[in-house]
């Protein structure tokens, strides 16, 4: 009934070998036993249970074993275990919960090099589901995503209420996008014709659309994968 | 007053609704998958509608505050309909979900050979997952359905104790206790039972094993019933202790036999997504 923060936030921005000893460092035994097995199984690709895959299994339970605090990085790990390719990672998601989908979202970064794997960003970014909207702005999407796709998602997290730190490479992608700046300038007239305030991640995001605004250097932080 | 309101199909119900639920103490719901109202003709519409129950719907609870859980099955009306019978091979996948916290509602509606199938199959999926069933009786023909549902359980691998009996009444209750399930009611403004008369079962057969539900979903309905027979049992004598047991701690331990329940509510806050456990977030 008391509120918990979000559950495993930043995932995708986290080195896998972080995750794995954040997790071994906060899950209790019984936990850290479930997801050792879980991770040999994974690598194995083996154990059909029915007609799901051992592996598919595990990352649809990983919450009630480790705690919905950690099922992001449980299933991050799982996913990169078991190496699950686009087309894996697009079942998966397609066959998801809300968590099962963010998970993959978050794995992106660590699994897919090319851009294959853009339907499912594009998917969450059509959601109004705030947690699959953040989970759609990381690396993968910074990295691949085109620009007036891109720049529907910052808008859309202005409008949800996302913020836009975010966004992954918010700095280097917004630098001296003029038609990103218009969009914002637009919708900043919108929001003061109706009498409403503009939000200050609104002026911060614009700010950076400054040509000057950025030096290369504050580009770099999230470029990790 | 804390509200666990075990039955309810929030899917059909407005914002409005969730924020005057939290008003009222409610801070857990579990919505069975059932029928829509209009026919369904595919498995696919199922299962988008399972997946808003694990997806959206559960976003939607968070916002206003609510753990939202869900139950899932082939719904006795649409098990008659050949089209709709083949999402009965999909359940699988459902069932080991997080947040699934019983197969249902199953039962019967018309007592058709195609719903003894439906039945007796989704209890064995039941007892394969480890989740307990929601069990609803017909709202026709309702003691003979009872007791042919109550024989269909006795016959399958699920115990008595892992089964949820539901939308019960003066004529139906006592044959459901003596079985051994667990007893539902659902409280609606005109028919199934009404505040009063609940109250008076509660008398009559005490709080054990006893949840009750306002199965509030698209028709004449009301989200709050499960607080005005709160209300009511406080005003006819019963005690705190006795409201908390049939209004939180019953559906508390009946779901709790899935290991699967989560009441602790996610923040939908975005605010915490920017945080990461590199940049020192815990
Ligand atoms: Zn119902």
């Amino acid at each position: 009934m008391t509120p918990r923060p979000h559950p495993g936030p930043g995932t995708s921005g986290t080195p896998l070998a972080d995750l794995h000893t954040h997790l071994t460092a906060h899950l209790d035994e019984p936990a850290r036993t479930w997801l050792a097995r879980a991770l040999d199984e994974a690598a194995a690709r083996s154990g059909a249970h029915g007609p799901i895959s051992a592996w598919e299994l595990r990352l649809a339970e990983a919450g009630r074993r480790c705690g919905a605090e950690h099922a992001d990085a449980v299933r991050v790990l799982i996913l990169h275990a078991a190496q699950a390719g686009p087309d894996a990672l697009t079942r998966v998601y397609h066959q998801g919960t809300a968590a099962e989908r963010r998970a993959v979202l978050h794995a992106l970064p660590h699994l897919v090099t090319g851009p294959e794997a853009l339907p499912l960003v594009e998917d969450a970014l059509r959601t109004n589901d705030t947690r699959l909207v953040a989970a759609a702005v990381g690396p993968y999407a910074a990295r691949h995503l085109d620009a007036h796709n891109w720049r529907h998602a910052v808008l859309k997290c202005l409008f949800t209420g996302v913020p836009v730190d975010t966004v992954a490479d918010l700095h280097q992608r917004a630098r001296a996008d003029t038609e990103l700046a218009r969009m914002l300038d637009d919708y900043a007239a919108e929001r003061t014709a109706a009498g409403r305030p503009v939000p200050e991640d609104l002026h911060r995001a614009l700010a950076l659309t400054d040509s000057k605004a950025c030096k290369a250097s504050d580009a770099s932080e999230a470029k990790e994968s | 007053m804390r509200i666990f309101d075990p039955h309810i199909h929030m899917t059909s119900r407005t914002t409005d609704d969730y924020r005057a639920m939290y008003t009222a103490g409610v801070r857990a719901v579990v919505e069975p998958s059932f029928w829509l109202g209009q026919p369904r003709t595919s498995p696919a519409s199922f299962l988008d509608y399972f997946d808003s129950l694990l997806g959206w719907e559960p976003f939607r609870a968070a916002q206003h505050g609510i753990a939202h859980h869900c139950t899932i099955a082939l719904n006795p009306k649409e098990a008659n309909d050949p089209r709709c019978t083949p999402v009965l091979d999909e359940l699988p996948r459902y069932l080991v979900k997080d947040r699934v916290v019983a197969v249902g509602e199953i039962g019967y509606d018309s007592m058709t050979p195609a719903e003894d199938t439906a039945l007796a199959a989704q209890l064995q999926l039941a007892a394969d997952h480890g989740l307990p069933a929601l069990v609803h009786t017909p709202h026709r023909d309702k003691l003979a359905g009872l007791r042919r549902t109550l024989d269909v359980v006795r016959e399958s691998a699920l115990s008595p104790e892992h089964v949820l009996v539901d939308h019960l009444n003066e004529t139906t209750v006592k044959e459901a206790k003596a079985a051994g399930c667990w007893l539902g009611f659902s409280v609606y403004p005109e028919t199934k039972m009404d505040e009063e008369r609940m109250v008076a079962i509660l008398r009559d057969y005490g709080p054990d094993q006893v949840l009750v539900n306002s199965a509030a979903d698209w028709g004449r309905s009301d989200p709050l019933k499960t607080r005005k027979v709160g209300d009511l049992m406080l005003a006819e004598g019963f005690t705190e202790d006795d409201v908390d047991r049939v209004l939180w701690r019953n559906p508390v331990a009946f779901y709790g036999l899935s290991g699967r329940l989560d009441l602790e509510v996610d923040a939908t806050d975005a605010t915490h997504e920017g945080n990461s456990i590199l940049r020192g977030g815990e």
